[in-house]
């Protein structure tokens, strides 16, 4: 591409080197459509991280009132209505597919949106750059004191810019621990120095993270530590409308007095005035004009800096837009662009995302708040009982997931003449037996079920243990084995 | 690449070799990283400190205590007192109930089972099997085939006391006679009742031995202590003859060997080696097994 030899900017090929110690960038202030969106983005997505934990949802008197909360120590996970228990995880599989699928989708739609305006790399920079401008000044003036000799002032500012840094980053890993114990209560103790060693700890090492990955390394994060880049390249497609420098319409690129002239003489001249303002406030460093590339993170930054100097050029805007390589072909063709946003690929992501939605919709909707397994016991497998009985025990272990009390009354079938007991169970005046299990609890009972030789052999009869909720009537039924001589 | 003599830089990395060389092989001379220097140099202060404060030089019978005097043992015995202390809040509900009230609570009852549980695999597992099955001249304690009782507290007694250990003064004693060595019986007898006892758990007789002699012996001499009805009394610990579940065994065979020399097993009075908590939590827990009374 010749002519993408002019400006600054940063190249990263994959057959360069590891690293490359690149200039620092300065990116300047812009303002524009892009800046707003992504104003608005960081604001939403900062104010949910920091708001979350406060959030009250009132489960009852033995469970936690936090609406989204990880509860290690009693290995359940909260969020609103919703309460996962360890052997539930499989709905984070699904959250995690979901995921996947909508990176790839709104990367088939538009590219790097997930870099450019929801990575939380992207979002804390963002806002270490805001803080970094408000005490250093913009981008002339930031290069300059970073050349200037060390003066008070330059260690004033210096000491404000660290201070505030290091204050969002203890807010970033303050905020983090909220989410694993009760957050009104921790932030008391943290506070007043009672928190736990551990909530400290990994405030700490967020804080670090926080500081240096959005105050100092930044771009080299999505340069050199990110797979995304990578993996993103090799998904994309030709329709996938990616932040584009409109060739077609900006070259050949010359200054504004330069293409007046051209043009006067009949000569071509492309709207591009070469001012490199797309460079300037790129938060990467890179150049757009060499097209797409491993540095751009795709934030549209670059859109409103072009479009404000069209503006004032008075040359129509969208010069640097969202757009596809194939579309700059055609109008160079003469034909007209073509979008395709509902295409095989954009349209299976979605089906995709349907469905395994709908799975996990149709798995929360459907799924029992009470649970029963059942192991045999194995030493004895039976034990003989009088001339002619035989005995098996068994262990049942009942899961209750509601936040109060629940009585399950047992039935056995399947074993002429069966009879059940259990010292842990109650005796209903029905004469089944009866276990109360705690709100939000398991309960593990030995059960000892007792029938004629006769009805047992020694592969195996099968045997259903049935619980029925005396309070919902809910049910759910186990099978095992009982065996006899 | 060309041989560097010394002093030599490098083009590439911009260091001077080693000064050595090997078939034509050079070694550069990189010094190592600043940070690993500092963290060597660092471990070194770190190490002097270590040795005056902890023990750690060995000397010929003893070693260098260090000033703090610290010791891995100390530590041991302040985390069991922590230990105890943390059990002793929980076990306190089961310190003071008996074994009645325990089964009767079903929250104590949880807890002492999770202990019995455990207790029961360090101390009984090892004769009684790891689920009661036992074996062998070795209680199933799964069946019903009690000798001395299977109530809580008739367990509760057996385990404190033991059976034959006559290191506890209340220790369950019996001693069955030794009818064949001891020369009560003839071995005519024996067998003929060896084979009567065997139908009283309704199994064959041996073929050609006189049942019905076998009878008169039994009323003669064993059913003072296993009944006329051949039950058995657990006042005694004398075996239920007619359930078929025999000690060691109930051929013809094992039969004979047991009326001619006897068993008098003996199982070990638990009372001087565990706490009583743990002693009634064993009961409940064998108690538990499905064959408690």
């Amino acid at each position: 591409m010749t002519e993408a030899q002019i400006g600054g900017g940063r190249e990263i090929y994959d057959d360069g080197p590891l690293y490359a110690s690149e200039p620092k960038v300065y990116p300047q202030k812009v303002s524009g459509t892009f800046r707003r969106l992504k104003w608005a983005i960081l604001i939403v997505c900062l104010g949910i991280y920091y708001f979350i934990p406060f959030v009250r949802w009132h489960r009852g008197p033995s469970e936690p009132a936090q609406a989204v909360l990880v509860d290690l120590a009693h290995s359940r996970f909260y969020f609103f209505f919703i309460e996962i228990w360890p052997q539930e995880v499989y709905y984070f599989t699904g959250l995690l597919i979901l995921a996947s699928l909508s990176l790839f989708l709104s990367n088939a739609l538009f590219g790097r949106v997930w870099c450019g305006y929801f990575c939380f790399q992207t979002v804390w920079t963002d806002l270490f750059l805001w803080v970094e401008r408000m005490v250093e000044g913009d981008r002339r003036d930031r290069m300059k004191l970073d050349a200037a000799p060390w003066d008070g002032g330059k260690i004033v500012k210096r000491i404000l810019k660290h201070g505030l840094w290091v204050l969002i980053a203890a807010g970033t890993g303050g905020a983090w621990v909220l989410y694993f114990a009760d957050a009104p209560t921790l932030v008391r103790s943290i506070l007043t120095l009672q928190a736990p060693l551990v909530a400290y700890a990994w405030i700490g090492i967020l804080t670090f993270t926080t500081y240096y990955l959005a105050g100092h390394m930044r771009e080299d994060v999505c340069l050199y530590m990110c797979p995304w880049p990578r993996i993103q390249a090799a998904l994309t497609d030709v329709d996938a409308l990616n932040v584009t420098y409109r060739r077609d319409r900006g070259e050949p690129r010359m200054s504004l007095k330069d293409a007046n002239r051209t043009r006067a003489a009949g000569k071509p001249a492309g709207d591009c005035i070469d001012c490199d303002q797309c460079v300037a406030v790129c938060p990467t460093g890179v150049d757009i004009r060499k097209g797409a590339q491993l540095g751009c993170i795709q934030c549209g930054l670059c859109i409103d800096a072009c479009d404000t100097v069209m503006t004032k050029v008075h040359r129509p805007t969208r010069l640097i837009s969202y757009d596809t390589d194939d579309n700059i072909k055609r109008r160079l063709r003469g034909e007209p662009a073509i979008y395709r946003l509902v295409r095989a690929r954009t349209v299976l992501y979605a089906v995709v995302m349907a469905i395994v939605g709908a799975l996990m919709l149709y798995k929360l909707s459907t799924r029992q708040e009470m649970g029963l397994s059942v192991l045999h016991v194995r030493a004895p497998m039976y034990t003989t009982v009088g001339q002619d009985g035989v005995r098996n025990g068994y262990t049942l272990r009942f899961s209750n997931k509601w936040s109060e009390q629940r009585t399950f009354a047992l039935e056995i079938s399947g074993v002429a003449g069966a009879v059940a007991k259990s010292e842990e169970a109650d005796a209903l005046p029905d004469g089944r037996l009866a276990v109360a299990v705690d709100p939000d609890a398991t309960q593990e009972i030995e059960f000892y079920v007792t029938a004629p030789v006769a009805s047992a052999s020694g592969a195996g009869v099968p045997i259903v243990v049935k619980a029925t909720d005396l309070k919902s009537g809910e049910t759910v039924s186990v099978v095992d084995h009982f065996f006899g001589p | 690449m060309a041989t560097l003599g010394p002093n030599q830089v490098d083009s590439i990395t911009g260091q001077t070799t080693t000064g050595h060389e090997w078939d034509g092989i050079q070694e550069l001379n990189t010094p190592l990283p600043r940070w690993w220097l500092w963290t060597f140099y660092a471990c070194i202060v770190f190490s002097l400190g270590y040795w005056v404060l902890y023990p750690s030089w060995p000397m010929v019978t003893t070693y260098t205590h260090g000033l703090w005097g610290t010791t891995a043992r100390d530590q041991v015995a302040v985390d069991v007192q922590a230990i105890q202390a943390l059990r002793a809040q929980t076990e306190a509900g089961l310190q003071t109930a008996t074994v009645e009230q325990i089964v009767a609570d079903k929250k104590l009852l949880s807890l002492a089972l999770a202990h019995g549980k455990a207790a029961f695999g360090e101390n009984c597992a090892p004769c009684h099997g790891s689920g009661g099955q036992g074996g062998r001249g070795y209680r199933n304690l799964t069946n019903e085939d009690w000798l001395w009782g299977g109530t809580l507290d008739a367990i509760q007694t057996t385990i404190t006391h033991g059976i034959r250990d006559y290191t506890d003064k209340d220790t369950r004693q019996s001693a069955m006679p030794a009818f064949g060595k001891d020369g009560i019986l003839t071995a005519d007898q024996i067998q003929q009742v060896a084979s009567y006892v065997r139908t009283l758990s309704k199994l064959p007789p041996a073929p050609g031995v006189d049942v019905d002699a076998g009878k008169k012996v039994f009323a003669d001499n064993c059913s003072p202590c296993h009944g006329d009805d051949g039950k058995g009394n657990l006042a005694l610990g004398s075996a239920n003859l007619t359930d078929g579940l025999q000690l060691y065994g109930g051929d013809f065979k094992d039969l004979t060997q047991t009326i001619t020399y006897a068993r008098n097993s003996t199982m070990p009075a638990w009372g001087a080696k565990l706490d009583p908590v743990t002693i009634k939590t064993l009961a409940v827990f064998v108690h538990s097994l499905g064959a408690g009374q």
